[in-house]
C-alpha cells in the first residue's frame, strides 16, 4: 500500500467527515437526541423490573443502555454514509474520482470517518450511565474501546453498502427502515431473543448486529443475559463483519467508479 | 506523441448511441476545443477521457495511457474541471484545497507553498478561510480550478468551463489557462458550446450528433465558410431558399424565419433578392463568418438548438 496514493488520501477522507459533521450542529444532536428519547420513554414504559428469562429483574433503562448505544451509533453512521449520495450528487465525488486514488483508500477514508463519529457520539452518550446504573468496570474497559471501534466501523460499511449504488437519499430511506432497524430490532438490544429454536433466535443469531450488542453489553459488565455468545467470540464476529462490510465495499467502489 | 488520441470511439446508453466512432489526436501543448450543441457527446467524450465512464467501443489514450486499461496512470496525469462543482461547500476554501492536494499524495509545506502560490495567481488570498458555501459562482470556479492545478498536471481538461461566470471571471480564466501553458507546456482540451471561447483554441473540433465533422484551427474554419455571409429575415423561407439554390447557385440553410447563405459576392445576391422578391424579404444583413456560421454550415443545425 502506497503511502502517496493511499494513506494521504484515506486520512484526507476521514479527516474531511469529521470536520464536516462536527460542522453540522443538527446532525450531532438528531443522531443522538432519537436514540435518547427511545431510552427514557421506554425506561419509563417499561420501568424497573424488567427479567430477561433466565435471568435476575433488572431495570429496563439498565438493559436497553448498550442497545442504545448501538443504535446511536446506527443513526450517526447512517448521516455519515448519507452524504456518500450528497457528495456523488453534489459533484465532490467526481473530484475523488479522477483522482489517481485507490479504491481502498476511499473506502477507508470513509469507513474511518464514520468510525470516528459513531465511536464518539457512543462515547458522548455514556454521560448517561449513571442513570442507567451501568459502572464501568475498569478490567473491561480496552473490550469497550473496542467493541466501540468495530460496531461504529461495521456499521459505517453497512451505511456505505447501502449508500454507494444509491443515487437518491429516499432510498437509502427506505433501506433503512426495511433492513437496517429491523437488524437492530432483532439483535438482542430491544428485548432478549428467545432461547431454543424459533425464527427470531435464528434470525438474531445470523444478525451480526447481534455480536455488537452482545459485546457492548458484556463490556459494560452488564447482567448475563440468557443465550449469550462469549464476550470473545462476541468481538470476533464483529472482527469479521468489518472485513466482510470493508471487501465488499472494496469491490463495489472498484466495480461502480462512475459518476451518477 | 498524441496528448489525446482517440480511436472510433463508440458509447451507448440504451439504444441511443452518444458517440459514433469518433477519432481525436490533440499534441502535446495544444489547445483544442471541442465545440458542439448540447447533446452532441462532449459531456460523454469527456467523462471518458477523465475515466469516469468506459466506452462501449474503440479506445481512449490520455497521456500515452489507456483509460480502460490504465486509469490510475491517466489520472495522474489530468486534472479536472467539471462543469458542476467538485467542492464540498461545508468545507472553507483552503479545506478543500488540502484535502484536494492530499489526493494526489501532496502533503506539508511543498502543498502549503502550492496552494498560497495558486491563491496569489488567482486572487483567492482573502478568500482561504472563507466557507466555500459563502463565496461567489467566479470565486468557487477559481477555488476548484486552482484545486484541480494543485498537482500540475500535464493536460488539463474543462468541461464548459465558463458556465456560471460573469465576463470578468470568464477574462481572467482564460488568461490564467493562457499563462499555465506558457509557463509549463500544459495540454489544454475543453469542451464549449460558445463560440467567442472556442476561437481562442488552436484547434477547434466540430462535434455533431457524436461524430467529429471537422478539426481545424479557427482561422482556417472561417475561411472556409467564404468571405462572406449573407442572412435573409423572410417570411418565405423556402421560397427564398429555392431562389438561392436555382437562381443563384448557392448552398442556403434554412432556419426560423432565416436563411443564411456562405457567398463571396453577397451584395449583388441580396439586391436580386430584393429585386425578385420584394414582398418576402423583411430585412438581410451581410458580415463576415463567424464559427457559429461555420458550425451551421459544417453540421446543418445550429449551435444553441
Amino acid at each position: 500500500m502506497n503511502n502517496t496514493y493511499f494513506w494521504r488520501p484515506a486520512a484526507a477522507l476521514w479527516h474531511r467527515d469529521v470536520a464536516r459533521f462536527l460542522r453540522q450542529r443538527n446532525r450531532i444532536i438528531s443522531a443522538l437526541v432519537t436514540p435518547l428519547v427511545f431510552w427514557v420513554l421506554l425506561g419509563a414504559g417499561f420501568g424497573p423490573s424488567f427479567r430477561p428469562s433466565g435471568g435476575e429483574t433488572i431495570p429496563y433503562l439498565t438493559y436497553f443502555f448498550p442497545g442504545t448505544l448501538v443504535l446511536i451509533m446506527l443513526f450517526t453512521a447512517i448521516f455519515s454514509t448519507i452524504s456518500v449520495i450528497e457528495d456523488r450528487r453534489e459533484g465532490f465525488l467526481q473530484g475523488v474520482l479522477v483522482a489517481p486514488v485507490s479504491p481502498g483508500a476511499i473506502v477507508l477514508g470513509k469507513f474511518l470517518g464514520g468510525t470516528t463519529l459513531a465511536a464518539g457520539q457512543a462515547l458522548l452518550f455514556c454521560v448517561m450511565a449513571p442513570f442507567a446504573g451501568v459502572t464501568f468496570p475498569p478490567h473491561l474497559l480496552p473490550a469497550l474501546a473496542a467493541s466501540f471501534l468495530l460496531v461504529g466501523f461495521s456499521m459505517t460499511g453497512l451505511g456505505f453498502l447501502v449508500a454507494w449504488p444509491m443515487d437518491s437519499t429516499q432510498g437509502f430511506h427506505a433501506i433503512m427502515n426495511v433492513v437496517l432497524m429491523p437488524m437492530w430490532m432483532v439483535s438482542g438490544s430491544l428485548f432478549p431473543l428467545p432461547v431454543g429454536h424459533s425464527v427470531v433466535g435464528w434470525i438474531g443469531k445470523l444478525n451480526p448486529v447481534t455480536y455488537g450488542v452482545s459485546a457492548i453489553r458484556q463490556s459494560l459488565g452488564g447482567p448475563a443475559v440468557a443465550g449469550m455468545p462469549s464476550l470473545g467470540h462476541s468481538l470476533l464476529v464483529t472482527l469479521g463483519f468489518c472485513a466482510v462490510t470493508y471487501a465488499a465495499s472494496y469491490r463495489l467502489v472498484s466495480l461502480r467508479r462512475k459518476v451518477a | 506523441m498524441g496528448a489525446v488520441s482517440t480511436k472510433r470511439l463508440v458509447k451507448k446508453y440504451g439504444s441511443h448511441t452518444v458517440l459514433r466512432g469518433l477519432d481525436l489526436e490533440v499534441v502535446a501543448g495544444e489547445m483544442f476545443a471541442l465545440l458542439g450543441p448540447n447533446g452532441s457527446g462532449k459531456t460523454t467524450l469527456f467523462r471518458i477521457l477523465a475515466t469516469l465512464i468506459s466506452p462501449d467501443g474503440g479506445s481512449a489514450r490520455v497521456g500515452g495511457s489507456d483509460v480502460v486499461r490504465e486509469p490510475a496512470s491517466v489520472r495522474a496525469k489530468i486534472g479536472v474541471v467539471f462543469q458542476s462543482p467538485s467542492l464540498d461547500k461545508k468545507l472553507t476554501a483552503h479545506e478543500n484545497l488540502r484535502y484536494g492536494g492530499a489526493l494526489y499524495g501532496m502533503h506539508g509545506i511543498p502543498l502549503r507553498q502550492r496552494i498560497s502560490e495558486l491563491a496569489s495567481s488567482l486572487r483567492l488570498e482573502e478568500k482561504l478561510d472563507a466557507l466555500v458555501e459563502t463565496l461567489s459562482g467566479g470565486q468557487q470556479r477559481r477555488v476548484e480550478i486552482a484545486k484541480c492545478l494543485l498537482a500540475r498536471p500535464e493536460i488539463l481538461l474543462l468541461d464548459e468551463p465558463s458556465t456560471g461566470l460573469d465576463p470578468s471571471a470568464r477574462m481572467d480564466l482564460w488568461a490564467l489557462v493562457g499563462n499555465l501553458r506558457s509557463s509549463h507546456g500544459m495540454t489544454v482540451v475543453f469542451t464549449s458550446h460558445l463560440m467567442d471561447e472556442s476561437a481562442r483554441a488552436d484547434r477547434v473540433g466540430i462535434l455533431s450528433e457524436g461524430s467529429l465533422v471537422c478539426v481545424e484551427s479557427p482561422a482556417d474554419l472561417l475561411a472556409a465558410a467564404g468571405p462572406e455571409v449573407l442572412r435573409v429575415a423572410t417570411t418565405d423561407v423556402p421560397g427564398v431558399a429555392g431562389f438561392l439554390r436555382a437562381k443563384c447557385g448557392l448552398d442556403p440553410h434554412s432556419l426560423e424565419g432565416e436563411v443564411r447563405v456562405s457567398a463571396s459576392e453577397a451584395h449583388s445576391v441580396a439586391a436580386r433578392l430584393a429585386a425578385e422578391m420584394p414582398s418576402a424579404i423583411a430585412s438581410t444583413t451581410i458580415s463576415k463568418p463567424t464559427l457559429e456560421d461555420v458550425f451551421l454550415f459544417k453540421t446543418g443545425k445550429r449551435l444553441d438548438e
